[in-house]
C-alpha cells in the first residue's frame, strides 16, 4: 500500500500561511487601542532558544515562555517543522528563495545539495549558549524571531507606514538606528538569491538547536531505495538541503514536504521507515571543530565583564523602560526583540546602538527628545516576552496605595544657561505645567529683576525637587528651547539600581552587591 | 547514470524496526519529554531572575561589660607611642580585660589617604603596632587591619606606614576589594542598609585607633566619625546629613576599646591636610570606653567647643556617652 500522503505540502503551506499572517496580526495590533487581550509575545514565547538561553542566565522559565516545552516536544517526535511551518523568517525566506524557481531543474538540484558550511549554525549555537551559561543573553542579536521582531518594529513597519499610510503607527514614529536593523534584515533575505534559505540553513541558532532536538524524532522522510530511481528530483525544491535523495539528514530537514511532491516514483513518504527504507544520517559536526568553538566562546563572558558597558558602570544618558531589572539582570534577559518598542505610544523607547555599551545593542532606552515615558502607561512591560521589563500595574508605576515609591526611571536636571527663565528673563514654566507627579517634582520661585531695558519683569525660575521626580521626561520632551532642551533626564535615581543614586534618604533601604 | 550510481554506491538499508525498537524509540522520547516538560514546570516562574536571597546582616556590640573600679578615659602624655599606648591600657585594668585567649581582634585606624606619617592624616603607625603587639601578647587568635580607604587603597596602606607596621607587629592587613562587603542594616535613622567591610562580621573584638584632625564639613574628625571606614557603595552621600550619619554609625559599631592618635594633630586643612604647617604635636594618646566623652574631650586640640559640634549632643541624646567627660572618672598621667 502507498502510505504518501499528497496533501502535507498543502498542509504545510496553509499552516505556513495561517502562521504568518498570525505573525503580522499580533504586531500590527500591538498598541494601546487594539491590543486587547491578545498575547502579542506569542511567537517569542514558543522560541526554545530565548527560552533556554534565559534558562541559562536566570535559572527560570519566566511565565508564558512554559509554550516553548511544547516546540521542544513536538520537535523531539516530529522534528524541525517550526522552521518552514511556523517561523515567520523561514516562511519570508521561502517565499523570497522562490525566485530560484527560474533556474534550470540542475542548477536547482545544485543549489539546494547539503554542504558542509550548513556545520556553521551549529558554531553559532554554541558560541550563544557558552555565553548564556555564564550569564550573557545575547541570543536575540541573530535569534530568527527577536530578529524578526526586531527588523519589523524598527525599520520595516515604519517604512511601510510612511509610505502606505496604513495607521501602524498612530504617531508615525523614526527609530533610533533602524537603517541598521533594516539592512541586516535585507541582507538575510537577498541571501536567499544566494543560496535559498541561506540563513536557515547557515547561521539560525534556532535552527541549530531543533536540528539537535531533531536528531531522534520518530517521524521523517523515508526513501524507498528499490522505487527511487535517483532522479534528484525531490531536490528541485528542497529547503533544507537535507538530502532526500540519499541517505537522509533529520537535522537539516524542515519537513517542507516539497520532495514528497516532486517524486515521480512515489519514493518517499513521511513517517515511520519501512523495509527497504533508506539510511538517515546522524547530525554532522566536526567535534573537535565544535569544541574549539566552545573552549574559545567561554572567555567572551569575562571578557564582556570587563569591558565599559552600562553593566559595568552606570551609564548616565541609559535610562531603561518602567519596570526594567537592575542592569545586570537586565542583560541576563533581554534579547531585544523590540516588542517593547512596538507597544510604546509616544516611541520614547528606542533600540540602543552602542549607548549601553556593546552588550546593550538594540536593548531598550528612552530618548526624551523622542517621546516621554507617559505616566499611566504599562504597556511595555506587558509586552515584554522575557521579564526584563517586569509587568508592572499602574498602581505600582506611580505608587499609588499600597505602593510606597514610584517606578523612577532617573532624575531630570536643570541647565540653567539655556532655561528661558533662568538664562533670558523670559516667561516660560512648560515643564512645571507638564510635569505629571502630584505634587508636582518641577516647582518654580517668583522672583523680580530688573530686565537689560530697565523694567522690573517677573519671572518664575524653576526647580526639581528630586526626590519627586520620577525621570519620565516630559519636561525635557516638551521643554520649547529646541535642539538640547534645557531641562534633561539623566539615569541617576532610577530604581532598579542600588548604586546608581544620589540621595541619602528617598530610597528605602536595599540589599547593595558591592 | 542513475544506473551506474546504483552499482557503484552500496545501498544502506535502515534495519527493519520491529514493535519492540518502535516501543523503545517512542518510550525513549517521551521519557525525554516527560523530563523536558517537567523541568520546564519546575522552572516555571513569575519572577524574571532567580536570586538567592540577600541575607542582610546585623553588626554584633563588641563591648565588654563596664566596670567601676576603672576609668573610663585616660589620657597619657609622653614621648614614645608604644609606652603611652601600653599605660592608657593599664589604667583602663589592662588589654586582659578587653581581649580574651583566642580573640579574633580588629584594628580599626584611620587609613583614609595617600598621606605619610608626619602628615597626620592617617592614625600614626606606631599606634597601630603598639596595639596589634598589646593584643597578641592578650593571646588573641588573629590580629587583623583593615580600612575603608578614599585614595587608593594600596597606595594609602603603603604611604601611611600602617602596612607595614601591621606586618612588623604580626597582624594581617585586609584591604578590602570589590568583593568584600555584605549588605548589613544600620538600623539607623538615615543609614539604613549599607555594604559593610565583611570583617567586621567575622570578628570577635573590634578596637578603634581614631586619629584627632580637622574636617570641614562636620568640624572634626574623631573616634565616631572614623567609622565611615566601614561602610563601602556611595558612602559620601552621608554629607547631605552628616551629623545624623554620624551619630547613625556610632550606634551602629559599638567597639570594645578606642585608643585616639594625639601625638600629631592635624589642626587645619582636614581631613586631608598635606602641608607640615598643618601640623601640631600634641604628644598624647587616649584611651576611651566613651566614644562622646573622647570626641568632646579632643575638641580642646582643635579650639572648638562641643556647642560647636551637633552630633556630640545629638550622640548623647541616643545615649552613646556623655558630652561633659569633666563628670567622668578620667585618669591624666606622665610616661617619659
Amino acid at each position: 500500500m502507498k502510505i504518501t500522503l499528497p496533501g502535507l505540502r498543502s498542509i504545510r503551506r496553509l499552516y505556513a500561511l495561517f502562521f504568518l499572517a498570525l505573525f503580522f496580526f499580533l504586531l500590527i495590533i500591538a498598541d494601546f487601542r487594539r491590543m486587547q487581550g491578545f498575547n502579542v509575545r506569542l511567537f517569542l514565547e514558543l522560541d526554545p532558544l530565548v527560552a533556554i538561553g534565559g534558562l541559562l542566565t536566570s535559572q527560570t522559565l519566566y511565565k508564558g515562555m512554559i509554550f516553548s516545552v511544547i516546540m521542544v516536544v513536538l520537535t523531539l517526535f516530529f522534528g524541525r517543522f517550526f522552521c518552514s511551518w511556523m517561523c515567520p523568517l523561514g516562511i519570508m525566506n521561502q517565499i523570497v528563495g522562490l525566485g530560484a524557481g527560474g533556474l534550470r531543474p540542475s542548477q536547482r538540484q545544485g543549489l539546494n545539495a547539503y554542504r558542509k558550511i550548513f556545520r556553521f549554525k551549529y558554531h553559532v549555537l554554541v558560541v550563544f549558549l557558552v555565553v548564556a551559561a555564564w550569564g550573557g543573553l545575547q541570543v536575540g542579536l541573530l535569534d530568527p524571531i527577536a530578529l524578526v521582531f526586531r527588523s519589523m518594529v524598527v525599520s520595516v513597519l515604519p517604512a511601510v507606514d510612511g509610505v502606505m499610510g496604513l495607521g501602524i503607527y498612530p504617531n508615525g514614529p523614526v527609530f533610533h538606528g533602524g537603517l541598521v536593523v533594516a539592512v541586516v534584515f535585507l541582507a538575510v533575505l537577498l541571501a536567499n538569491r544566494y543560496l535559498p534559505r541561506f540563513w536557515c540553513r547557515v547561521v539560525c541558532p534556532l535552527g541549530a538547536l531543533l536540528g539537535v532536538l531533531s536528531r531522534w524524532s520518530v517521524f521523517g522522510i523515508q526513501r524507498d531505495v528499490e522505487k527511487c530511481t535517483g532522479c534528484n528530483k525531490c531536490l528541485l525544491s528542497c529547503q533544507g538541503g537535507c538530502e532526500p535523495n540519499g541517505a537522509w539528514r533529520p537535522s537539516e530537514c524542515h519537513l517542507c514536504m516539497n520532495c514528497l511532491e516532486h517524486c515521480p516514483e512515489g519514493a518517499l513518504h513521511y513517517g515511520l521507515p519501512k523495509k527497504g527504507s533508506s539510511v538517515h544520517q546522524p547530525l554532522d559536526f566536526h567535534r573537535r571543530r565544535l569544541l574549539e568553538t566552545a573552549v574559545g566562546s567561554v572567555v567572551l563572558f569575562p571578557v564582556m565583564r570587563h569591558s565599559v558597558s552600562a553593566t559595568t558602570v552606570d551609564f548616565p544618558m541609559l535610562i531603561r523602560p518602567p519596570g526594567s531589572l537592575t542592569e545586570e539582570d537586565f542583560a541576563k534577559r533581554c534579547i531585544k526583540c523590540a516588542a517593547c518598542m512596538r507597544v510604546c505610544p509616544t516611541h520614547v523607547l528606542q533600540p540602543a546602538l552602542l549607548e549601553g555599551g556593546f552588550e546593550g545593542l538594540w536593548t531598550p532606552m528612552l530618548i526624551n527628545r523622542m517621546g516621554y515615558c507617559e505616566h499611566h502607561c504599562v504597556l511595555c512591560g506587558l509586552a515584554c516576552p522575557t521579564g526584563a521589563i517586569r509587568r508592572l500595574s499602574v498602581d505600582e508605576k506611580i505608587g499609588r496605595p499600597p505602593f510606597v515609591e514610584p517606578i523612577r526611571l532617573g532624575t531630570a536636571f536643570f541647565d540653567r544657561g539655556r532655561c528661558l527663565p533662568w538664562a533670558m528673563d523670559i516667561p516660560c514654566i512648560v515643564c512645571e505645567e507638564v510635569c505629571p507627579t502630584s505634587p508636582k517634582a518641577i516647582w518654580y520661585r517668583p522672583i523680580t529683576i530688573t530686565n537689560r531695558d530697565g523694567h522690573a519683569v517677573t519671572l518664575k525660575q524653576p526647580f526639581v525637587k528630586p526626590d519627586l521626580c520620577i525621570g519620565c521626561g516630559i519636561c525635557e520632551n516638551k521643554c520649547p528651547v529646541g535642539g538640547k532642551a534645557a531641562i534633561r533626564v539623566s539615569s541617576v535615581g532610577e530604581s532598579r539600581s542600588s548604586t546608581n543614586r544620589m540621595l541619602l534618604t528617598t530610597h528605602p533601604g536595599t540589599p547593595f552587591s558591592g | 547514470m542513475t544506473a551506474e550510481r546504483k552499482k557503484t554506491r552500496p545501498i544502506k538499508v535502515q534495519p527493519e524496526m520491529g514493535r519492540r525498537q518502535f516501543m523503545v524509540r517512542v518510550g525513549t522520547l517521551a521519557g525525554v519529554s516527560t523530563v523536558v516538560a517537567g523541568g520546564g514546570l519546575w522552572l516555571h516562574g513569575d519572577e524574571p531572575v532567580r536570586h538567592r536571597a540577600v541575607e542582610v546582616l546585623t553588626l554584633k556590640d563588641f563591648r565588654v561589660p563596664a566596670n567601676g573600679l576603672y576609668p573610663v578615659m585616660a589620657v597619657v602624655h609622653g614621648e614614645n607611642v608604644e609606652t603611652m599606648v601600653r599605660e592608657a591600657v593599664q589604667k583602663l585594668g589592662g588589654l586582659a580585660r578587653f581581649i580574651h585567649k583566642g580573640d579574633r581582634v580588629l584594628l580599626k585606624p584611620n587609613v583614609g589617604w595617600d598621606r605619610q606619617p608626619q602628615q597626620a592624616a592617617n592614625t600614626g603607625p606606631e599606634l597601630v603596632a603598639a596595639m596589634a603587639r598589646l593584643c597578641q601578647e592578650a593571646g588573641a587568635a588573629a590580629v587583623w587591619v583593615t580600612d575603608v580607604s578614599l585614595n587608593d587603597p594600596g597606595r594609602c596602606f603603603a604611604r601611611s606606614g600602617i602596612e607595614a607596621a601591621a606586618l612588623q607587629a604580626n597582624a594581617q592587613v585586609m584591604i578590602p576589594g570589590k568583593e568584600d562587603f555584605l549588605a548589613t542594616d544600620m538600623g539607623g535613622t538615615v543609614l539604613r542598609v549599607w555594604p559593610v567591610n565583611r570583617l567586621f562580621h567575622a570578628v570577635d573584638k573590634v578596637i578603634n585607633l581614631p586619629i584627632v584632625k580637622h574636617h570641614s564639613l562636620s568640624g572634626c574628625t574623631l573616634s565616631m566619625k572614623n567609622w565611615y571606614g566601614v561602610l563601602g557603595g556611595r558612602r559620601n552621600q552621608l554629607h547631605q546629613d552628616i551629623h545624623t550619619s554620624i551619630v547613625d554609625l556610632a550606634a551602629a559599631v559599638r567597639p570594645t576599646l578606642t585608643v585616639m592618635d594625639a601625638v600629631r594633630v592635624l589642626k587645619h586643612n582636614g581631613p586631608t591636610g598635606g602641608s607640615l604647617d598643618d601640623v601640631q604635636k600634641e604628644n598624647t594618646v587616649i584611651a576611651s570606653l566613651d566614644e562622646v566623652a573622647l570626641d568632646s574631650y579632643c575638641l580642646n586640640y582643635l579650639a572648638l567647643r562641643p556647642e560647636q559640634i551637633p552630633f556630640l549632643a545629638m550622640a548623647e541624646k541616643r545615649g552613646l556617652g556623655q558630652v561633659r567627660w569633666q563628670n567622668l572618672n578620667i585618669s591624666e598621667t606622665q610616661v617619659s
